[in-house]
């Protein structure tokens, strides 16, 4: 009874002074819309880059040849020639935990097919690669392990380079030339766009390794190895156990070779953009408590204007626990009413930010529901010692207060 | 039948700092259900300290003071509250009432606070009643800046009688008003009266007493005079002079 009749007396009072009500709830709802605003541009940003990060693969980790020392000149990571298919075998073999290897040569070539020349990456993989990258085939599909053992002359093509050299017929079944070496088409993958470093991902041709040392670079050694763990889980007990095992292969020479996995890379890449998060969050975080100040000092004010009226509701019979109540909780209910429609003008301003900037932006309910118990937490905090500073009057004084 | 107010020796001394202000020095008094008191007296003399005492808004710092049997000297402040809510009811010179709130809200105001006032509409109705008694149920929706003077003061007075007090207490009830209204809410406390409500004043002006039972004058913190009124005036004839009067004055014109 008591406590709701305080509410109706708190809503009354603010209804008085409608205009100073909004005028004061402005701080909020410009601090809570900023901070929604803020975070989410923040969030939208995050889960590109993650984006981007997977679509590196799932829980991919990569062997790098090692830096070479030739009379005192160090190559950097891949200028040794040091890994081998052996190597690659050994941790297909030995390594547990693992759901793919794909040993990678790479290459730039000028390609030809349709009439037309492009040059772009030759890439030899194991069929592996695809499930490796997380990146299907969007048409035919992907060269087999027979491919492979079988030194065959087949290639599957990215986007780009359907793009370039087939912009009318149909790619699968034909021929390109990768140093005058006729390959045929089985397969398109699907475009998978720009990588964190601006590459386009789709400029590629992806042809059996065996193919690529035997029938185009005649090498004997790889530049890398892409391996897939089983779950994000296992990671670092594989990528330990590939490590030994290389080392084990090398019999006591030192290690020439790099081991590193997508989890280091998604760390550094989402660093940028959760640095920005907790800068425009801290921003939006300081023009809540301004708003909050705001309310305290209006409700400051609030208290020494309405002196008589405290006095009389203290004469007729309001205890001091009333009168502090109701003005906490006019405190409270102008700060969640100014949370509430501070979330909305957070959502509407990132809403138009993304309509016409084409910014992602990710409005997560957390930080909804965060905002909103954050401005109840505010009305009680900043309104508590105006509210303490009337509970505590005198009825003769403020009866008496002109 | 007991008392409704027994005051015994009551004692209020201010302690503000290096200097002691006794201004109530031994005030010895009993009020029985029914009475209609006027407290008069200069200023200083002593009556506002007395009515703030006997309105449970301050405790006396010596004596006792039973209201309706209760000791009131040894309650606390929320407990005095609770008192105040139960058993008193008020009336300010400056009518003070809560401003942008409706005569009708404003009337509620005393049965929002205390318990057992029913439910919200329980409590419409109740102030309903009273601005009707006060004659003001067509202004329930009125705010006081659209209310003269003395309609302010009326709901000011259907606000006291919310909670049913045992008494009401107008401190200079007619302070700022013209003379024909004060006669106005002298009637409107003579009908409350004649219906059974005990009723204390504070008042300076010697006509506006002159409408009580009984006048009780201070001087320096003592009671010097307690007397009954003889003749007292009754609103309703005073009305019917002032009015004869005003007619006169437009004839002679």
């Amino acid at each position: 009874m008591r406590f709701g009749s305080t509410i109706i007396i708190a809503l009354r009072a603010l209804r008085r002074n409608k205009l100073r009500s909004v005028l004061t709830a402005l701080g909020i709802i410009i601090g809570i819309g900023a901070v929604i605003a803020m975070v989410s541009i923040g969030n939208g940003a995050k889960s590109q880059v993650e984006a981007q990060v997977a679509s590196l693969g799932q829980n991919v980790i990569t062997v790098f040849s090692g830096s070479i020392n030739t009379s005192g000149t160090r190559s950097g990571w891949g200028g040794a020639a040091t890994l081998t298919l052996d190597d690659a075998d050994a941790i297909a073999r030995e390594v547990s935990g693992i759901a793919g290897v794909s040993p990678e040569v790479r290459d730039r070539s000028q390609v030809l097919a349709n009439g037309l020349n492009w040059n772009t990456q030759i890439q030899g993989e194991s069929p592996d690669y695809i499930t490796i990258r997380s990146w299907p085939v969007a048409e035919g599909s992907m060269f087999t392990e027979q491919d492979v053992r079988s030194v065959a002359k087949v290639c599957v093509v990215g986007k780009t380079v359907v793009d370039q050299l087939f912009p009318e017929t149909e790619p699968i079944g034909q021929t390109l030339r990768i140093r005058n070496i006729p390959f045929k088409i089985v397969g398109v993958l699907s475009a998978k766009g720009f990588n964190l470093f601006g590459q386009d991902q789709d400029d590629v041709v992806l042809i059996p390794y065996t193919s690529h040392m035997k029938r185009i670079t005649r090498r004997t050694n790889i530049a890398s190895i892409l391996i897939q763990a089983d779950s994000p889980e296992v990671i670092d007990k594989v990528q330990q156990s590939i490590t030994d095992t290389l080392m084990q292969r090398r019999k006591g020479r030192d290690q020439d070779f790099t081991v590193r996995n997508q989890v280091e890379l998604a760390e550094a890449a989402t660093k940028t953009t959760k640095t920005m998060t907790v800068l425009l969050g801290a921003i939006a975080c300081i023009s809540l408590v301004v708003g909050g100040i705001g309310i305290m000092n209006i409700m400051l004010v609030s208290v020494t204007e309405r002196t008589r009226e405290i006095g009389i509701r203290l004469a007729v019979g309001a205890h001091g626990r009333d009168v502090l109540l109701q003005f906490i909780i006019e405190a409270v209910i102008l700060s969640v009413m100014g949370g509430i429609l501070g979330v909305l003008l957070g959502i509407g301003s990132s809403q138009l930010i993304s309509f016409y900037l084409g910014w992602p932006v990710l409005i997560s309910t957390l930080s909804v529901a965060a905002a909103v118990s954050v401005s109840a937490v505010i009305g009680i905090f900043f309104g508590y010692y105006p509210a303490m500073k009337a509970a505590e009057l005198d009825p003769i004084d403020a009866l008496r207060y002109e | 039948m007991a008392p409704v107010v027994q005051l015994k020796d009551i004692h209020k001394i201010y302690d503000s700092g290096e200097v002691q202000v006794h201004a109530v020095r031994g005030v010895t008094l009993e009020l029985h259900k029914g009475e209609f008191m006027a407290v008069m007296g200069a200023s200083g003399s002593g009556k506002s300290t007395l009515m703030n005492t006997l309105g449970c808004l301050d405790r006396p710092t010596r004596g006792t003071y039973l209201l309706d049997g209760v000791d009131v000297s040894g309650l606390d402040r929320n407990q005095l509250a609770d008192l105040r809510n139960a058993k008193l009811g008020f009336v300010f010179q400056g009518f003070n009432l809560l401003s942008r709130t409706t005569a009708l809200e404003n009337v509620e105001l005393p049965m929002l606070y205390g318990t057992g006032h029913g439910t919200a509409r329980q409590i419409r109705e109740r102030a309903l009643h009273c601005l009707d008694i006060v004659g003001l149920s067509q202004r329930a929706d009125h705010f006081p800046s659209q209310l003269s003077g003395g309609q302010q003061q009326r709901v000011a007075i259907a606000r006291a009688l919310a909670n049913e007090p045992q008494i009401l207490l107008a401190d200079e009830p007619t302070g700022n008003l013209d003379s024909k209204t004060s006669v106005e809410i002298m009637g409107v406390f003579q009908k409350l009266n004649d219906a059974g409500i005990t009723i204390v004043m504070v008042t300076h002006e010697l006509d506006i007493a002159h409408f009580c039972k009984r006048n009780l004058i201070m001087r320096d913190g003592r009671v010097v005079s307690d007397i009954a009124v003889a003749d007292r005036s009754l609103a309703e004839a005073e009305m019917q002079k002032l009015h004869a009067a005003e007619a006169q004055a437009k004839l002679t014109d």
